[in-house]
């Protein structure tokens, strides 16, 4: 028979990580639910997921490409933006709507209790579905461009997409749930987020190739963990990218940091959180 | 009590609350506080006259819990707004963590301390039932096995397919109720749920609980303010008062127990002249001094008692006839019903004591408040006040088992005539 054992004394390292898996189920269906109920009644459905980045890219091409001129190294400046922006809104919304699990899910984690990390994990991975959505338009850019010789990616790199793909979803994930943990007690970071990501993404080599930029400016993008993930996918899709291995250590390293921390100041906030909210 | 009879094992538990708007603060003054304090200046953002820095005020809502619950009873647990169920539940399910002390859980916990906690309006009821029970713990294949079970059990085979937005509340009720009494727990923890749905369908809960309890061996803790439910249900009772427990046992006596505490204590007999008035008080020509509630012990009446109160009366001057008005609140406060007396001539000035006599059998069941008054009638026959009294005295008035209140309201009006038609 399962035994619980509830204390006052807490551990530092109190990871459920076998209690998640338990209720994995349950994450499926939170993954499932977002999808239908974003997309239920509207007229478009689904299509949204295409319009939106579309517009976006096409936006950027006139904005960033046409108007301000900046260099995407010779790729084609849509197919550039469509992935780029694939990628960052990934990130970003694994930050974003991580942000606010506490608040948001206040009155379904006062009235049950299931382990609260099921609420990250399946945004990270709604998350990850809508990204791969997105990424059908870019495939189908990034074909017709291969037909015609313009794009030429590097294939040896593409087994480590999946990597990459992890590991941003888990710093997105680990920031957004340190900032959900921080707002239980204080609001105004809620207000700094988005307006902070939006910031983040032209800290990013998002919407220009880290190529134009050298010196003590390219070491500090560098300082982005989510630069050099950038760049080596860049790299692997597209073919054009700047890898640094220095880079891509720390970033690696700040991603296994930032979630790490994340989930254990998750699991210590989510003890009595809903005492403070 | 051995380990292994054991389903529940509460040892030492206290919880603590802050007081007041704390933690609400936003980062920035938190930081002007802190650096105020390191510079040993005073904190910008105290209230004035509040404590030294850095102490809160508090208390707690549970204030040392002790509870062996052995598999298979089915506890009641009663006690005032504010005693500490809710909490004592919440620390159980793992709402929340306790501030001192430990539990110890045996079996798997099904939670509902709402109804359709996780229900999103927008799914269907079919839906629905996967999230409830995988929310509640279970796995995919396990809903599996017992959806056409939920599905019959909560009747509502024709719309399980709909969005529950379409769903009435009473639809709502038993779908949820429906997936909780289902899930393969030992332990089920129920907050005042039945409350709502119809009679048929609470009992079927009830009876399906206690079922549960007896023949598959679930431990079952259920809170309520509803007596009848918990006699119905419950083999042992737990009443508490500020966060501590003070009575466990037999129903019975815990309801009793909870009933004349409630009450505040034996108040049947309450000296009127203290109380505040309402403050549109005509002259002084009479003033209510003393309120008996005759031949009472405690303020708790059977169903079929009359309610019989001795009324002392101050009368300054000589005044024309008088009546009593006698208003009833129920709990909620929500105004029920009004008696008028019959009119009664003091004789002469002085204090005089009338007997009131409510008949019985028309307030059936339900705890009340009473608000009680003193007219005459001006010259063209308008009620004049003379002195009255907001919520005078609380009684409690027994019922039935089979009568419940949210369903049947508090009140038994006179038998319909009834005759055949030729």
């Amino acid at each position: 028979m399962q035994h619980t054992h509830i204390s006052a004394k807490r551990r530092l390292f109190d990871l459920p990580l076998d209690e998640l898996w338990r209720y994995r189920n349950l994450v499926w269906l939170f993954t499932r639910r977002s999808f239908k109920v974003t997309y239920m009644q509207t007229v478009l459905g689904p299509l949204w997921l295409l319009i939106k980045p579309m517009l976006t890219s096409v936006t950027y091409v006139v904005l960033f490409g046409r108007i301000a001129g900046l260099s995407t190294d010779g790729v084609p400046q849509l197919l550039f933006y469509l992935s780029g922006s694939a990628l960052w809104s990934f990130f970003a919304s694994c930050v974003t709507d991580n942000a606010a699990t506490f608040t948001k899910n206040v009155n379904l984690f006062g009235k049950v209790y299931f382990p609260r990390l099921v609420m990250p994990v399946s945004s990270v991975l709604s998350n990850l579905i809508l990204y791969a959505i997105q990424m059908l338009l870019s495939f189908a850019f990034l074909v017709w461009y291969m037909l015609r010789g313009t794009v030429v990616p590097h294939w040896a790199v593409w087994p480590l997409l999946p990597l990459l793909l992890f590991q941003i979803g888990a710093l997105g994930m680990g920031f957004g749930v340190i900032i959900s943990s921080l707002t239980t007690k204080y609001r105004d970071l809620q207000v700094l987020v988005d307006f902070g990501v939006t910031l983040w993404m032209y800290a990013t080599p998002v919407v220009y190739p880290l190529s134009t930029v050298s010196g003590t400016l390219k070491r500090l993008l560098l300082l982005n963990p989510v630069s050099a993930p950038m760049e080596l996918y860049r790299y692997a899709l597209l073919g054009v990218g700047t890898l640094d291995p220095g880079a891509i250590a720390w970033s690696v390293f700040c991603s296994l940091a930032v979630s790490f921390l994340g989930v254990v100041v998750f699991s210590r906030v989510e003890r009595s959180f809903v005492d403070t909210v | 009590m051995p380990e292994q009879e054991l389903a529940l094992r509460v040892r030492g538990v206290r919880k603590q609350y802050q007081l007041g708007v704390i933690d609400r603060y936003t980062l920035q003054a938190e930081l002007q506080s802190r650096w105020a304090r390191l510079r040993g200046r005073e904190d910008p953002n105290a209230r004035i006259g509040s404590a030294a820095p850095g102490v809160r005020r508090s208390f707690y809502a549970l204030d040392g819990i002790d509870l062996d619950v052995r598999r298979g009873e089915r506890v009641g647990i009663i006690g005032a707004n504010g005693a500490g169920k809710s909490t004592l539940l919440k620390l159980i399910c793992r709402i929340t963590a306790p501030t001192e002390g430990e539990i110890d859980i045996w079996g798997r916990v099904s939670s509902m301390l709402e109804v359709g906690t996780g229900f999103h309006r927008e799914m269907t009821g079919r839906e629905n039932i996967y999230m409830n029970g995988a929310i509640l713990g279970m796995s995919r294949a396990g809903i599996d096995a017992c959806i056409d079970d939920i599905i019959d059990f909560s009747e509502l085979r024709d719309f399980i397919d709909t969005p529950v937005k379409r769903y009435s509340s009473g639809m709502f009720v038993k779908l949820a109720f429906s997936v909780a009494a289902h899930l393969q727990s030992e332990i089920m923890i129920m907050d005042e749920v039945l409350a709502v749905g119809d009679m048929a369908f609470q009992h079927k809960c009830l009876s399906r609980m206690r079922e549960a309890a007896e023949a598959e061996g679930r431990t079952v803790l259920y809170v309520s303010h509803n007596m009848s439910t918990i006699r119905q249900l419950c083999s042992r009772c737990i009443v508490l008062d500020h966060g501590r427990v003070l009575y466990d046992g037999d129903t019975e006596h815990a309801i009793s127990t909870y009933l004349s505490r409630s009450l505040g204590g034996n108040e049947v007999d309450m000296d009127l002249a203290a109380m505040t008035r309402a403050n549109q008080r005509v002259g002084g020509d009479v003033t209510m001094t003393r309120l008996c509630l005759e031949n009472k012990i405690t303020a708790v009446y059977e169903a079929d008692e009359e309610i019989r109160l001795l009324l002392t009366l101050d009368v300054k001057r000589p005044v024309p006839p008088l009546y009593v008005r006698l208003t009833v609140r129920t709990d909620a406060d929500v105004g029920l019903a009004t008696s008028w007396s019959e009119a009664f001539e003091p004789q002469g000035v002085g204090k005089t004591t009338i007997r009131l006599s409510l008949p019985s059998g028309i307030l059936f069941m339900g705890s009340f408040y009473a608000s009680i008054g003193v007219y005459r009638r001006d010259e063209i026959g308008n009620m004049l006040l003379l002195d009255h009294i907001t919520r005078a005295f609380r009684f409690e008035i027994s019922g039935s088992p089979l009568w419940n209140t949210l369903a049947h309201g508090y009140v038994q009006l006179p038998p319909m005539s009834a005759g055949e038609i030729k």
